[in-house]
């Protein structure tokens, strides 16, 4: 016990004498949960339209005066001829061009079908269907208006509720895979670079044939970061709450605790990937490109995975972050309890454990 | 000239000797590149739906049984209460839930209108307004069935107003179009300057720098050295990625691929020069990847790839203006899509000049020979 505490000392003192490190360890989260959670928003606002108004027409001036004035969208500027379209668009910052064909407004008055063209970049497809969406809705309303129909016989009235979101925020799906991924790619970077950078410098055999056993050298290990790791969890979920606006529904005590197991989950994965490799090197570059890619990808935080194709579901299943970010938003938004999120809690501590076997396997070959 | 030769030889024995890390740096990418383009998908399938119906007639019935074969949907079944469904949408288990309330099927013939409730789990926002609208419109197709059997003169809303969407350059509307450009360049600058940036810290930490700072090679010239391995590397692994997009994922290449290798030629000088610039300013290997993390991150997110560029908040985009990825992904969207020539791409190709200019004088000032 003696011994493991001594170790665990001299990790503490190592770290604390890197304070460029320290500060890095501590600031970076800190900046990126804040950039990250104000900057990520899929709330459509000012996309730029351009408008092609064949008509000069009362009604193709007032629709996009109407368009113009949602909120939705920027006149980026007003055509002449069909063909600039296509240059607009090569630019590449036009997503949307309104066409008027000329009598518009007149077949509009004389009850002939009018057509009005959206026509849309859809490279940006996501963005493409949604300014459609809109605009159509504002026409919509707009010829609504100009005829009040009479209440339709046997209408089924639809009343939507948002639950949990009635506001509908961004915030709620962005703050949650932002944290989820920074704590995850932060813890497991520490640790994976920390048993590299013992065996780069050959100290690692000194300490293996120390009367450490290995899981105390792991417990060494982790421990000083793990207290780390939890400083930078606080911060993280008290920036989400506070300065980005995250509902705090249930209990602040499980979230604390889920966010330790997640710390630990991540820690433990960083020494799995350093017990495996032999430079510091390939340790950080596993850490990056094994983790971050699909953990953006592949966790839900931006794309649904009920969507994805079969193998890449069953993948997902063994991406921590997807499990965390479950985690945050139950507790955080539903605030629901562990009744509810058992079934991601053990996964979570059944990975840590995995993971802490695995490293002890592969540590031990070296001894001989 | 023949130093740098040199030292480009030296680097790539380096780089060959460490299987392990070439492999990691061109089949990684390549893997990532095939797999993440299927999951980058932004639609809304198989939703989650259960039924609360609290009126058990043929109207009720066929509404809920409107939700049986729709491709967006799966239905999960009747719930037995609301609170069973408040359940389900607490859990995660549905993603919505139809409540469709007693004497429904009553009150749309005596009162001619009746509610249905819609209980929407609006965790996701975007998700939500998805769902929401798919299930309403499946409601309101019920209703014009219903309204046409039983109202004599169906009242012919003739739609005056036709308006007819359009959607170029990719008019399946597939996603994988607009991801894989992105996604390419997102591997190119994660490999580029990450393994650039541990590069000559590495060499500092091991104490090898020493013995370069003690030869006459000029502080150019170690540069250069660094760099041209890496962007050979890079153009390698652009090569190989674009073969996917073009073989795999059938993405046309519409303009030029010689602008799109000069951009690319560009792009990897500036991330090779953006990790040098990492390493100089860094002591140890750990620094310097902490660096370069938070720079990829930065990029990455704020790039245009998983949300609009002009939606996000003015602060943002003025920071943004550092991001070489936005530049590249553009570039390469617009020509490999829309077919843009040089002039249509000069403001990226401005930025990412002065970028490089700019990062590439910094490493090279920053880079001392005494340590």
């Amino acid at each position: 016990m003696d011994r493991l505490l001594a170790f665990v000392k001299k990790e503490f003192l190592h770290i604390f004498r890197d304070q460029r490190t320290l500060l890095i360890l501590f600031g970076m989260p800190l900046v990126m949960v804040t950039l990250f959670g104000f900057a990520l928003t899929n709330e459509i606002k000012n996309a730029r339209v351009a408008i092609l108004d064949n008509d000069h027409g009362i009604h193709s001036r007032q629709i996009t005066d109407k368009l113009l004035s949602s909120g939705y969208f920027q006149l980026d500027r007003n055509l002449y001829s069909y063909r600039e379209i296509e240059t607009a668009f090569r630019q590449g910052k036009l997503k949307l061009a309104l066409v008027f064909p000329a009598n518009f407004t007149d077949d509009y008055e004389h009850g002939r079908s009018a057509q009005v063209q959206l026509v849309s970049d859809a490279s940006e497809q996501n963005t493409a269907l949604s300014l459609v969406n809109y605009a159509t809705a504002i026409i919509r309303d707009y010829s609504a208006g100009l005829t009040p129909t009479a209440h339709p016989p046997m209408q089924v009235n639809i009343i939507s509720r948002m639950v949990y979101n009635p506001e509908l925020k961004g915030v709620f799906v962005f703050v949650p895979g932002v944290m989820t991924l920074v704590l995850l790619l932060i813890s497991a970077m520490m640790t994976s670079i920390t048993i590299a950078r013992e065996k780069e410098v050959g100290t690692m055999e000194v300490l293996l044939v120390s009367p450490l056993s290995q899981f105390q050298i792991l417990l060494g290990k982790m421990v000083p970061y793990m207290l780390l790791s939890f400083i930078n969890g606080c911060v993280i979920m008290g920036l989400g709450v506070w300065l980005l606006g995250m509902p705090l529904n249930g209990s602040l005590g499980l979230l604390l605790a889920e966010t330790l197991l997640y710390i630990v989950l991540s820690l433990s994965l960083g020494l799995l990937i350093s017990s495996m490799v032999n430079t510091q090197l390939l340790a950080m570059f596993g850490s990056m490109i094994v983790l971050l890619m699909p953990s953006l990808f592949l966790s839900g935080f931006l794309f649904p995975i009920a969507s994805m194709p079969r193998l890449l579901q069953v993948i997902s299943n063994i991406i921590p972050a997807k499990y965390f970010i479950e985690v945050i938003k139950g507790i955080m938004i539903k605030g629901v309890g562990l009744s509810v999120l058992w079934r991601e809690t053990t996964v979570l501590a059944g990975m840590t454990a995995l993971f802490i076997v695995l490293t002890l396997r592969n540590l031990k070959p070296r001894l001989a | 000239m023949r130093q740098i030769r040199f030292l480009i030889e030296k680097e790539f024995k380096q780089l060959f000797r460490n299987t392990i890390l070439l492999r990691m740096m061109i089949g990684t990418p390549v893997l990532q590149l095939i797999l993440l383009s299927y999951a980058a998908n932004y639609e809304v399938k198989n939703l989650n739906i259960s039924i609360l119906d609290q009126d058990h007639t043929t109207f009720s019935q066929r509404l809920a049984g409107k939700f049986r074969h729709i491709d967006n949907f799966r239905f999960l079944g009747y719930v037995p209460s609301l609170k069973q469904a408040q359940n389900d949408l607490l859990v995660g288990r549905a993603d919505l839930v139809l409540v469709i309330p007693p004497r429904f099927e009553r009150d749309l013939y005596r009162e001619d209108q009746a509610p249905v409730q819609l209980l929407v789990n609006a965790v996701d926002g975007s998700k939500a307004g998805i769902a929401n609208g798919y299930a309403s419109s499946i409601v309101q197709d019920f209703n014009q069935e219903v309204r046409i059997e039983n109202v004599p003169v169906a009242p012919g809303l003739s739609q005056q107003l036709a308006i007819e969407p359009q959607y170029w350059y990719n008019p399946r509307l597939e996603y994988r179009t607009f991801m894989v450009p992105g996604v390419l360049f997102e591997l190119l600058i994660l490999i580029g300057m990450l393994i650039a940036a541990l590069n000559i810290v590495r060499e500092k930490e091991i104490g090898t720098q020493e013995q370069l700072n003690v030869t006459p090679i000029k502080k150019y010239q170690f540069i250069l050295g660094k760099l041209i391995p890496f962007v050979l590397i890079g153009l390698l692994q652009l090569t190989m990625g674009l073969l996917v997009a073009v073989f795999l994922f059938n993405i046309p290449i519409e303009g030029s691929l010689a602008l799109l290798y000069g951009f690319a030629f560009l792009f990897l000088l500036l991330c090779v020069g953006m990790g040098l610039l990492i390493s100089a300013v860094s002591e140890t290997q750990q620094q310097a990847m902490y660096a370069a993390f938070f720079f990829i991150m930065f990029f990455i997110l704020l790039s245009g790839l998983f949300s609009s560029i002009e939606d996000m908040p003015r602060w943002a985009q003025i920071i943004n203006i550092i991001n070489p990825l936005q530049y590249i992904i553009a570039v390469g969207r617009n020509v490999m899509l829309k077919g843009s020539g040089f002039r249509d791409m000069q403001s990226q190709f401005v930025a990412l000049l002065i970028l490089t200019v700019v990062v590439l004088s910094l490493a090279t000032w920053r880079y001392r020979k005494t340590v």
